[in-house]
Order: C-alpha cells, then sequence, then structure tokens
C-alpha cells in the first residue's frame, strides 16, 4: 500500500483548493474554460470572446495556443479543466479541414461527459449591432425553436448542453423588471442551428402582465453540427443523479401577514428577579469573614470532589 | 345596464389600443419557469424561414418569450427593497452535476473494528486530579504538556541501560515514533477508503514517482535482503531516504540487528564476552542477607560441636563435589575414544 501517491497538502491554502475538487453536496456555479487550439481567430476568436462577455463572471479564460484535438485525445483537456475547476468548456480553432470550429462540451469526474463540434457559418457579434445593450449578470430566458430538438437523443443532449451554457446560475427569486433577455435557438430541418439573442422591452398591455417586444442585440450566429460525442446512457444518468434534498425543519415563530410583511415572535424566557442589579447598599455586602470562609468552602468541596475522583 | 356596458365597452377600447399578449400555438409548448426555459415543438412555416429569415425568427421568439413571460407574471410576488421580486419553482429540467454525490464517510480501520466489537468512545474528563502534584490537571490539549513536564522533572536512568543515556530523549523520541505510527495508519486509511490497488512500496512509473519517491523505492529495495540490506554495495555519495515512514516500509529496520554490526566479527565477540565478564552482579539485599544469616548459623554450629558440623558441611559441598567426578554420562549417544581412558570417576561394570 504506497503512501507515497496519496498527495498531503503543504499549505492552508493548498489544502483547500484539494478539498475544493472533492465531491460536494451542492456545487457552486458551473464555470466555463475558455481554450484557444492551435490555431484560433477570425469568427471563432469573436464568437468565444461574446460567449464569455455573457457567460461573465462565471468564466475562466486561458490566452495561449494548446496542441490540443479534443475529439482524438481529451487527456489534456480534462486535465485543464480539471486545475481550473471548471465544469464546461468552449474550445476554439480553425482549419482547412474544419474552418471556424468551435467545441462545447462538460465534464463529469474529471472526464468528458459530452462534448459537440460546431462549425460557424455566419457570424455577427455583440459588436457589430449598434444598439442599446444589456446589464451583466442577467440571467436570460431560453428559447428552443422546432421539432428536432426532441427527435433524437443528440438534439436533446446538445439542447441541454446549451441550457447549462446559458442558464447562468440557479436561482429560487428573480425581479420581474430584471427579464430583459432572451436567447433563442433554432433547429433547421438540415440540422443547423440558429442563435439568436435579443433584449425584451416591456410594453404596456393594459393588463398586470407587459406585452413582450424583441430587439435584436447579438451575438447571432448560424452553426453546423459536426463532430459530437455523448456520454452513455448509464454515465448520464449517473451524471444527473441528485442528492438527497435534506428535510428542511419548519422555521418557527415565523409569520407573513396579508400586507407581505414578516413578523416573527421572539422568547424571552423566565425573568431572573433574584440577580438583577438593584442599588447597593453597604448593609447588604459581604464581610471579610464571610468571604473568606466562602472560599474555605470552596476549596473543601473541590478536595472531596478530588478524592472521589481517584477513589472511582 | 347602461352604465355596466359603458364601463365594458371602455375597456375593451382601452384594451384595443394595446396589442395582444396571449398567443395562438398548435402545439403546447413545454415550460420550465425554474430555468426561464420554453421549448416550441411546433413545426415552422418553411416558407417564411426561407424568405425572411430574421423577422420570422424574431416573431417566434416574441411569441415564446410572450408565453414564458405570462407564466412567471402569474408567480407570486413580493417586494424586496423597492423592487417586485417573483418566486420561481424549483427547475424541471436536470443538469448534470460536475462530480458524484459524496456517499457516507468509510470507517477506518479501528472504526470498523470498534464497530464490530461493540466497543463505544468513552468520554474521557477534561481535567484529571494529580496526586503528585496535588491539583486538576489538563487531560489533554492546552497546558498539558506544561503539567507533565512539571511532574517529570526528573527521570530514572534504568539499571539496565547505558547510564548516559538521556531519558528525555528517549522519551521524545518515542512520542515521534508513535505520531509516525500515526501518520502511516491515517494513509493508509485514504488509501482503503479510495480502493485503490496500489503496490506496498516500490516503482510507481516514471509520470508519477517524484525523486524523492524514487529514492524511497531504492532503499526499500535495497533493503530488501535477509541482511536487511547490511552488505550491499553504495555507489559514492549515495543518499538514503529519511523522513516519517520510511522505516515502516523497511521490513525488520525497526528490529535491532544484534549480529550485524560494522565492527570486526573478533572484536564484536571480545565485546560480547566482556559485557558479559564485566556484568556486576544485581545486589539483592534480602537474597544477602539471607546468605549471611546462613553463614552465621553455620559458624556458630560449628562452634557448638564439631562432629555434627562436619557431616552438614560436607553435604553442603556435595553440590559442589560433583564437578570433579566428570562428565556427565551421555546414555550411549556419545562418541568412544576406545584409546583414552577415563582419568576419573566411577568404575563402571
Amino acid at each position: 500500500m504506497s503512501l507515497l501517491r496519496i498527495r498531503k497538502p503543504k499549505t492552508r491554502k493548498g489544502k483547500k483548493v484539494l478539498l475544493a475538487r472533492e465531491p460536494q453536496l451542492i456545487e457552486s456555479a458551473r464555470t466555463m474554460l475558455f481554450l484557444d487550439g492551435r490555431k484560433c481567430g477570425g469568427n471563432v476568436k469573436l464568437c468565444m470572446k461574446d460567449l464569455q462577455q455573457l457567460k461573465k463572471p462565471l468564466v475562466k479564460v486561458l490566452n495561449r495556443k494548446n496542441d490540443i484535438t479534443p475529439f482524438d485525445d481529451p487527456t489534456s483537456l480534462e486535465f485543464l479543466t480539471m486545475k481550473n475547476d471548471s465544469a464546461l468548456f468552449t474550445f476554439g480553432s480553425t482549419s482547412k479541414k474544419r474552418p471556424d470550429n468551435i467545441v462545447l462540451g462538460r465534464v463529469f469526474e474529471n472526464e468528458v461527459l459530452d462534448m459537440f463540434e460546431l462549425g460557424i457559418k455566419r457570424y455577427q457579434a455583440i459588436a457589430e449591432f449598434k444598439n442599446e445593450k444589456i446589464g451583466t449578470c442577467v440571467k436570460p430566458c431560453l428559447v428552443f425553436n422546432g421539432p428536432k430538438w426532441a427527435q433524437s437523443e443528440e438534439l436533446r443532449r446538445l439542447r441541454n448542453l446549451f441550457i447549462d451554457t446559458f442558464q447562468r446560475e440557479k436561482v429560487d427569486s428573480i425581479r420581474l423588471q430584471g427579464i430583459e433577455h432572451v436567447i433563442s435557438f433554432t433547429v433547421t430541418d438540415d440540422l443547423n442551428i440558429l442563435m439568436r439573442s435579443y433584449k425584451i422591452l416591456l410594453k404596456k398591455s393594459g393588463q398586470k402582465t407587459p406585452r413582450i417586444e424583441l430587439e435584436e442585440i447579438g451575438p447571432s450566429a448560424d452553426f453546423s453540427i459536426r463532430r459530437t460525442k455523448i456520454a452513455s446512457e448509464d454515465l448520464y444518468k449517473l451524471a444527473r443523479k441528485q442528492p438527497k434534498t435534506q428535510n428542511k425543519s419548519k422555521k418557527k415563530n415565523i409569520t407573513l401577514d396579508s400586507l407581505g410583511n414578516t413578523k416573527g415572535r421572539v422568547h424571552l424566557g423566565k425573568q431572573q428577579t433574584g440577580s438583577i442589579q438593584t442599588r447597593r447598599v453597604k448593609a447588604l455586602r459581604k464581610t471579610p469573614e464571610e468571604k473568606k470562609a466562602n472560599r474555605q468552602a470552596k476549596k473543601v468541596a473541590l478536595k472531596a470532589a478530588a478524592q472521589e475522583a481517584l477513589s472511582s | 345596464m347602461d352604465v355596466v356596458k359603458a364601463v365594458l365597452e371602455k375597456h375593451q377600447k382601452e384594451l384595443d389600443k394595446y396589442k395582444p399578449i396571449s398567443v395562438e400555438k398548435h402545439l403546447e409548448c413545454r415550460l420550465d419557469v425554474g430555468t426561464l426555459l420554453i421549448t416550441d415543438p411546433n413545426d415552422f412555416d418553411d416558407r417564411q424561414l426561407k424568405e425572411n429569415r430574421e423577422e420570422y425568427l424574431a416573431a417566434l421568439t416574441r411569441d415564446n418569450t410572450q408565453l414564458l413571460v405570462n407564466a412567471i407574471w402569474e408567480l407570486s410576488t413580493e417586494r424586496v427593497d423597492e423592487s417586485i421580486v417573483a418566486k420561481l419553482p424549483e427547475p424541471t429540467t436536470i443538469l448534470p452535476r460536475l462530480r458524484k454525490v459524496p456517499g457516507p464517510r468509510p470507517l477506518t480501520k479501528w472504526e470498523k473494528f470498534a464497530k464490530e466489537k461493540g466497543i463505544v468512545k468513552k468520554k474521557k474528563d477534561k481535567k484529571t486530579y494529580d496526586e503528585t502534584l496535588d491539583k486538576w490537571v489538563p487531560t489533554y490539549g492546552f497546558k498539558r504538556a506544561e503539567a507533565e513536564k512539571e511532574k517529570e522533572w526528573v527521570m530514572e536512568v534504568p539499571q539496565n541501560v547505558d547510564p548516559n543515556t538521556d531519558m528525555f530523549q528517549k522519551k521524545m523520541d518515542l512520542r515521534n515514533e508513535k505520531v509516525a505510527k500515526n501518520e502511516i495508519q491515517r494513509m493508509k486509511n485514504i488509501v482503503r477508503a479510495r480502493k485503490i490497488d496500489m503496490p506496498r512500496s516500490g516503482y510507481l512509473g516514471p509520470e508519477a514517482a517524484s525523486s524523492n519517491q524514487l529514492l524511497t523505492a531504492l532503499t526499500v529495495a535495497k533493503s530488501s535482503t535477509a541482511s536487511v540490506g547490511k552488505f550491499q554495495d553504495k555507489l559514492p555519495k549515495e543518499k538514503e531516504a529519511r523522513g516519517l515512514g520510511i522505516k515502516e516500509l523497511i521490513p525488520g529496520a525497526k528490529r535491532k540487528a544484534s549480529h550485524i554490526t560494522d565492527q570486526p566479527e573478533k572484536e564484536a565477540n571480545l565485546d560480547l564476552i566482556k559485557s558479559v565478564l564485566n556484568k556486576k552482579p544485581k545486589l539483592d539485599v534480602e537474597k544477602a542477607i539471607s546468605m549471611q544469616k546462613r553463614d552465621d548459623r553455620l559458624a556458630r554450629e560449628a562452634e557448638a560441636g564439631q562432629q555434627p558440623a562436619k557431616k552438614g558441611s560436607k553435604k553442603g559441598g556435595g553440590k559442589g563435589s560433583r564437578k570433579a567426578v566428570g562428565k556427565k554420562p551421555k546414555g550411549n549417544r556419545g562418541q568412544r575414544a576406545p584409546g583414552k581412558k577415563l582419568q576419573t570417576g566411577r568404575k563402571r561394570r
């Protein structure tokens, strides 16, 4: 049994890093790693830049070129995602055989779960749309158009991956005025994916619910699906296994009134009337004799306790 | 009635001013409000998609977003910091995790054993009464070592060890050894928990092993001989692996190799003889007293009557005189030396 291969952290920070890499019950938000291939420029670079802007601050960008071919040998890719503690990755490259190539994928247990190679057929960056943009860290609405999304396993996985990529964090409440971004993915009959991104304008409708108008803000892209690698059914099932939810005990003594105000009831406990500080009177003070006697009694009690402890 | 009609008409007129919020769909869209997601399974209008794609896509997306927004606006709302917040339901789309769901912590070897035997951990008191110090002393932790130092300010050197040994150092060494052992056991527990099949030691492959690990492997390998590597040749400037847990890997390294020393054999043996011969007998006071008493008694008896005393002295010397008789008979097992005649002893027939 070798003890040599188990790495022991040398510093406190290192220990923290190693602990963060262990399985956790509740995982933090999924960050995306951005990697450049051997050659990465033009539309691919623009597309990656825009994706980074959409996903900020859940991104980790590596600027060097990497001699990686994800579909042939993903080991170094897996290593980099492990090292950067990211769940998703985007790998951009361009070559003669596969021009404007972008690989989207995710990892499970430090191994690639699924990845999709998308070829960029047409690209319009965010900067090309000259209009008012949305703020950062906005949770977008996601729209999937087309009957094809649910028809094949590959496209279902791709849809899941797109949701994973763009949904940002899981939230339990949302500000109604903060719904201002929608990304739509349309799959056409010839299996091209049209990605569009719009700003939502809330207009009056005469009712409580507003009327929606859209304004395109970019990025707008047409992708074609090239190579794909999807996880086996078993692995995918294992990866989606969720922890059992802990039964949350109901919080006591908190009520909500009809106006929407939360009210709490506080228990103060029994009042100790005996030890309340009252006026100091000289007659009630302890004399030195009394204090001494008190101390003696305490000492005797301690000795007795010691004797008892020894004898038992 | 006229009033009601008028109000309704007015409302209708007001509504007509705005565009509608309702959307007609052939097939119902699947909504996941928790993730702000809508999937529209309806077929496209192919002609429109070809001719003016952008407008068509924008209109399609607008309709679907309107459906999603309608669903969101129906959720229960709350006012937080001057903004209206809608409470989202749990998302129905399950996304894969980054790592497996952690299971329960595997038991250590001791915990497993204790569970089998039903050993329950007893809680010790935080402080115990110390008789020699006549005060309460912490059982562990803060100021425990201080108390122990106070208690053991002097340590006796036992008679059977070298009088120059530092007993304090020895105690510290013993403690360090315990710590090292515990560390090894901890590591073993981790290995067991991860269910990794590993060699006990040795070469871990060129990618895995560091120079330190290689050195350890070398040291262990060299010491894997019958004589614990004592006679293995060394390279000039060769180092031995040192550190916690390395001695534990070497079989028999912790045993004292008494018969293997750096000294030449003859010298070592002479030392051994010297150590035996120079051994001072232990002074047993009671035995000494009893011997003295016996001598006194014999002397007294000798003075009282000479004859019985002589008998007694003869009897007393009986055991010692056997030496003069000769060798113990070997009961037909010894080798005969026909030419040699026994010099002394009883004549056997």
